[in-house]
């Protein structure tokens, strides 16, 4: 039976702006099972960002306002965690590596010194006893290095980050993220400020600890290519919602929502070809979001049902789901 | 080519690295070297590569934002390294760029309609600010913005519209030559689509020139004519744009096309295998010898570490610069020769 | 990517005049402003002191008594009723004087201001931007005269010719403008680099253009934080010279002056002392704020919220 590393349930985060309350998620729904390799494919502003902030414990709250919803993390409820029991589970349950490698580390301190930091906050924050000698945190800090496949692990530790380069800089970061032993990893962006065939071995790197060490891997990307090659099971997401998920390949061959076919076909290919015309229209304004399905008026199949309902969530094939008054109990079904 | 627009030949660009009291010079970013290629006046030409590659800087030097160190680039017959004063002035007008970062590309404390007007006051276009004002507002038009967008600021627009302002920008001299330093490398998928739609069409309907630079070998696949593959500074393969993805000839071009991800069976079955074992790309402070990409190699020789080779034209219109690539391919040209001659001496003994 | 996670602004083209666009951004600056608790009290603070400034003659019990003035009948009286803050050891009204003594430094940072800010920014922008030699001979001009510590640039051109307040004013503006320039040197060197100003230049902008258009309008908030510290800091220090003998001469009003006879007659007649140090510490303290306030308002401007 597949066990659940994560559970996001129905999730609603609000804010206060200008012009009113921002309706950014609007009941995100999606869930990683243990060993696996989970996209979540989305543009600007789709509220990824939002989302991944609300599952690491890393959402401010006073400003962001959490009116439903449950996260839940290995068994756990993050949003009614306490903020102890959020400093010990980040890093130790999930642990999370961005963008831009370039700026993540402190150029004024080793990497070494970086990394050992990382292992004694966790300590400090861990309930199970156990403190580690320095000793042990060297030796640990050495083997997550070889883990990430960087040579000569004790030269990186004495490094500074300007003496590395992006590719390396990833590698060390995910170290960091992965050196406490979480189960479960999320992944914004890993490969977009590097370079192609960087970019790609460190996405080889992943995959890779997902196969020998069983972490669950939670990848953000607006490359819809790298979600292709990279994860098992994908997500898209638009405007605050999840409006299809199913496991890759067949998401790909045979994409059901209307913004998951326009994202698809603007996607320029390899072979050449005239890509399409983009997807009419701007992401909407979650302080005046549509009304009903958040997507029609950028949608070239658009029902009168579309602007008054909010489509439900509907299995269209085993695994394969999609929010969708196409697909509806009320709406024709394609 | 008959009349190519732009010529580049033996382009050179080093910047000094400076340190120590009195800023003394201690060493060269070595960014171009020795790159010549040519535009045609209607052709999309494609500038691909990796951080390092020199590809930006190449697009900013055509464009004088920095002095080249050596070589020639004649743009309609002059040369643009020599230009000074007026004609250095009249030869904006006629070549202008769109950068890649919608967020540093325009001045966050201007204005769209100021950043707009700046190339017409500067020009002197427009009798008054009435007659400007009209100009920009069908400058935005061209870019398919209202003119509500004038009185705004670049932080209150998304990616995208910020794009299509950089781009009305570059259209308001009229120019014949845009180079688009990753254009849209910035921007969403979706949003791609329809800037690239519309750099399409404006350069159809005003018969320009681009230098399309990217990393994203699939964009540049649908875009250009001819595309030119460049690592460390130099041009290692240059070919029709089909020819290039279809048939790659240097072992580079082939590690990068089998690096690009992507999204159907039918892109993977024709990606070739990666021709390289890891490792980074080296820094243009002090670059390998010979071929800069013979450390990285799988089919590196010792040949390859000891001598740069030559952009040679090996197939008709399809150059690389490449030991291996080119004696294959002579070798191959050779046993085609030595087919077609055993084939006439076979015929010959046959009819005998 | 974007820095905005709550999506783009709402951008509908409802702004479709320049003045709609021009309400609109003075509303959403007004709204960051007055959620800043900060800021709104600096503001206020220095509001009042301003006014009072401009309306002593209106606002004071005692116009007449803020100069040249003596009523030997009412010295060294404590604050009553009658006399807020006392009276001095000619006899004059404390408080009205305060309120007099505060045109004097509000004055004086404005002249050292006006003087020096305009003076340093220009050469910041020249350095900065040209750079070679003409930054590195600049910079070190700056770097002198930044080795020079205001009082003693005062005590030299106020013996050199005459201990007023004139001459103070001069000999901190000839000193001060060599902050901004540091300030506005750095951050040319650093916007000069950015893409806009590149595409200025590929267009053909001519040097100045690009300084006054495209440079300088990205060192103002920068500058306009500072200029709010620095008030603070002009006026401490036109105090200080006060204090020492070197600024305001009696009979006029000025707040160091005041601390400084005042002193002698510690601790009987503290309200010589108290209030005018109160005086200042209220001024400053608020330009302070509001410096705080404005640079935390400003910083997010940039990023569209």
């Amino acid at each position: 039976m597949d066990r659940y590393i994560l559970e996001i349930r129905d999730l609603h985060v609000h804010f206060r702006v200008y012009e009113g309350i921002s309706r950014v998620l609007d009941g995100v729904s999606l869930d990683v099972r243990e060993g696996e390799r989970v996209g979540l494919a989305g543009e600007t502003g789709c509220g990824k960002t939002v989302t991944m902030k609300t599952v690491m414990g890393a959402l401010k709250v006073p400003p962001a306002i959490i009116p439903k919803g449950e996260v839940i993390l290995d068994g756990q409820d993050v949003l009614k965690m306490s903020a102890e029991q959020l400093l010990e589970i980040k890093g130790t349950k999930v642990s999370m590596i961005f963008q831009d490698p370039m700026n993540a580390l402190n150029p004024v301190f080793t990497v070494g010194t970086q990394l050992l930091d990382v292992i004694r906050f966790s300590n400090r924050h861990s309930s199970n006893g156990g403190k580690l000698s320095k000793k042990e945190t060297l030796n640990r800090a050495i083997t997550v290095l070889g883990a990430v496949r960087l040579p000569d692990p004790k030269r990186i530790l004495s490094s500074y980050s300007l003496e590395l380069s992006g590719g390396m800089r990833q590698r060390v970061l995910i170290a960091m993220a992965l050196v406490n032993g979480p189960r479960f990893l999320i992944a914004d962006e890993p490969q977009t400020a590097l370079d192609v065939t960087i970019g790609a071995q460190i996405l080889d790197l992943l995959s890779g600890l997902v196969k020998t060490n069983g972490i669950s891997v939670l990848l953000i990307t607006h490359n819809l290519g790298v979600i292709r090659e990279t994860t098992e099971r994908v997500n898209i997401m638009y405007a605050g919602q999840i409006v299809e998920s199913a496991p890759t390949a067949l998401l790909f061959e045979n994409p059901k929502h209307p913004y998951s076919r326009g994202l698809l076909a603007s996607v320029p290919r390899l072979t050449g070809g005239k890509i399409a015309e983009g997807i009419r229209g701007t992401v909407p304004d979650y302080a005046r979001a549509p009304s009903g399905c958040r997507f029609h008026p950028r949608c070239d199949y658009v029902m009168p049902i579309c602007s008054q309902k909010r489509p439900p969530l509907t299995m269209v094939s085993p695994g394969h789901y999609v929010k969708c008054w196409l697909y509806g109990e009320e709406g024709e079904v394609q | 080519m008959n009349d190519p627009l732009l010529v580049v030949e033996d382009l050179v660009q080093h910047f000094p690295l400076r340190a120590g009291l009195f800023h003394q010079q201690t060493g060269e970013v070595k960014a171009v070297e020795e790159v010549s290629f040519d535009i045609g006046g209607d052709e999309i030409f494609g500038l691909v590569g990796e951080s390092g590659s020199g590809k930006s800087t190449i697009g900013k030097t055509l464009l004088r934002i920095y002095k080249p160190t050596k070589g020639t680039i004649q743009f309609k017959g002059m040369d643009v390294t020599k230009l000074t004063g007026e004609t250095l002035h009249s030869f904006r007008k006629q070549a202008q760029i769109v950068f890649q970062d919608p967020k540093s590309s325009l001045n966050p404390r201007r204005s769209i309609r100021s950043t707009l007007e700046e190339s017409l006051i500067v020009h002197k276009i427009g009798k008054n600010g009435r007659d400007r004002g009209k100009i920009v507002a069908d400058l935005l038009g061209m870019v398919e913005l209202s003119a509500n967008y004038m009185y705004k600021y670049p932080s209150m627009l998304s990616g995208g519209q910020r794009q299509r302002v950089s781009i009305a920008r570059a259209l308001a001299l009229k120019p014949s030559f845009i180079v688009l330093d990753e254009p849209t490398s910035a921007l969403d998928v979706s949003v791609q689509a329809k800037i690239i739609r519309l750099l399409q069409q404006l350069q159809a309907e005003r018969q320009m020139a681009y230098l399309f630079i990217s990393h994203d070998l699939s964009l540049v696949r649908t875009i250009a004519s001819r595309t030119a593959v460049m690592y460390l500074g130099r041009i290692y393969e240059l070919a029709v744009t089909e020819d290039l993805f279809t048939n790659p000839l240097h072992p580079y071009t082939k590690t990068l096309l089998s690096a690009v991800p992507v999204i159907s069976t039918e892109e993977r079955q024709m990606k070739p295998k990666n021709q390289s074992h890891g490792g980074e790309i080296p820094s243009s402070i002090n670059p390998p010898s010979g071929c800069a990409f013979h450390p990285r190699c799988s089919l590196a020789e010792e040949v390859c570490a000891e001598e740069l080779p030559d952009l040679a034209e090996v197939i008709p219109g399809h150059f690389v610069r490449c030991h291996i690539a080119s004696d294959a391919l002579s070798a191959s040209t050779r046993e085609m020769h030595l087919g077609a001659s055993q084939k006439r001496r076979a015929t010959k003994i046959k009819r005998r | 990517m974007r820095a905005n996670t709550l999506g783009p602004s709402s951008v509908t083209p409802q702004a479709i005049s320049r003045w709609a666009a021009l309400k609109d951004g003075l509303g959403r600056s007004w709204y960051r402003f007055r959620r800043n608790p900060i800021s709104l009290i600096g503001g206020s603070m220095v509001l009042l002191v301003i006014i009072l400034a401009i309306l002593a003659p209106l606002v004071t019990p005692y116009p007449e008594q803020a100069g040249a003035f003596t009523d030997f009948s009412s010295v060294f009286r404590p604050p009553t009723q009658s006399h807020w803050f006392g009276t001095d050891e000619v006899g004059r009204d404390v408080f009205t004087r305060v309120i007099f003594g505060y045109r004097v430094s509000l004055m004086m940072a404005a002249v050292v201001l006006g003087i020096s800010v305009p003076f340093g920014i220009f050469l910041g922008l020249v350095a900065g931007y040209f750079g070679g030699w003409i930054e590195t001979v600049i910079m070190r001009i700056t770097d002198v005269f930044l080795s020079l510590p205001a009082l003693v640039m005062a005590l030299a051109i106020c013996a050199a010719f005459s201990p007023t307040i004139e001459h103070a004013m001069l000999a901190v503006a000839s000193i001060w403008w060599t902050w901004h320039c540091r300030l506005v040197h750095s951050l040319t060197r650093s916007i000069k680099t950015e893409e806009f100003v590149q595409a200025s230049q590929v267009i053909g902008s001519s040097h100045l253009r690009i300084l006054f258009k495209d440079i300088l309008p990205n060192c103002a908030s920068a500058i306009i934080v500072k200029i709010t510290l620095d008030a603070g800091f002009v006026i401490l220090v036109g105090a200080s010279l006060s204090f020492l003998g070197l600024g305001v001469q009696p009979p006029k009003p000025g707040l160091g002056t005041m601390i400084s006879y005042g002193a002698q007659h510690l601790p009987m007649q503290w309200w010589l002392t108290v209030f005018p140090s109160f005086a200042i510490f209220f001024l400053i303290l608020g330009f302070n704020l509001l410096g705080d306030g404005l640079r935390d308002m400003l910083d997010v401007e940039a990023e569209g919220i």
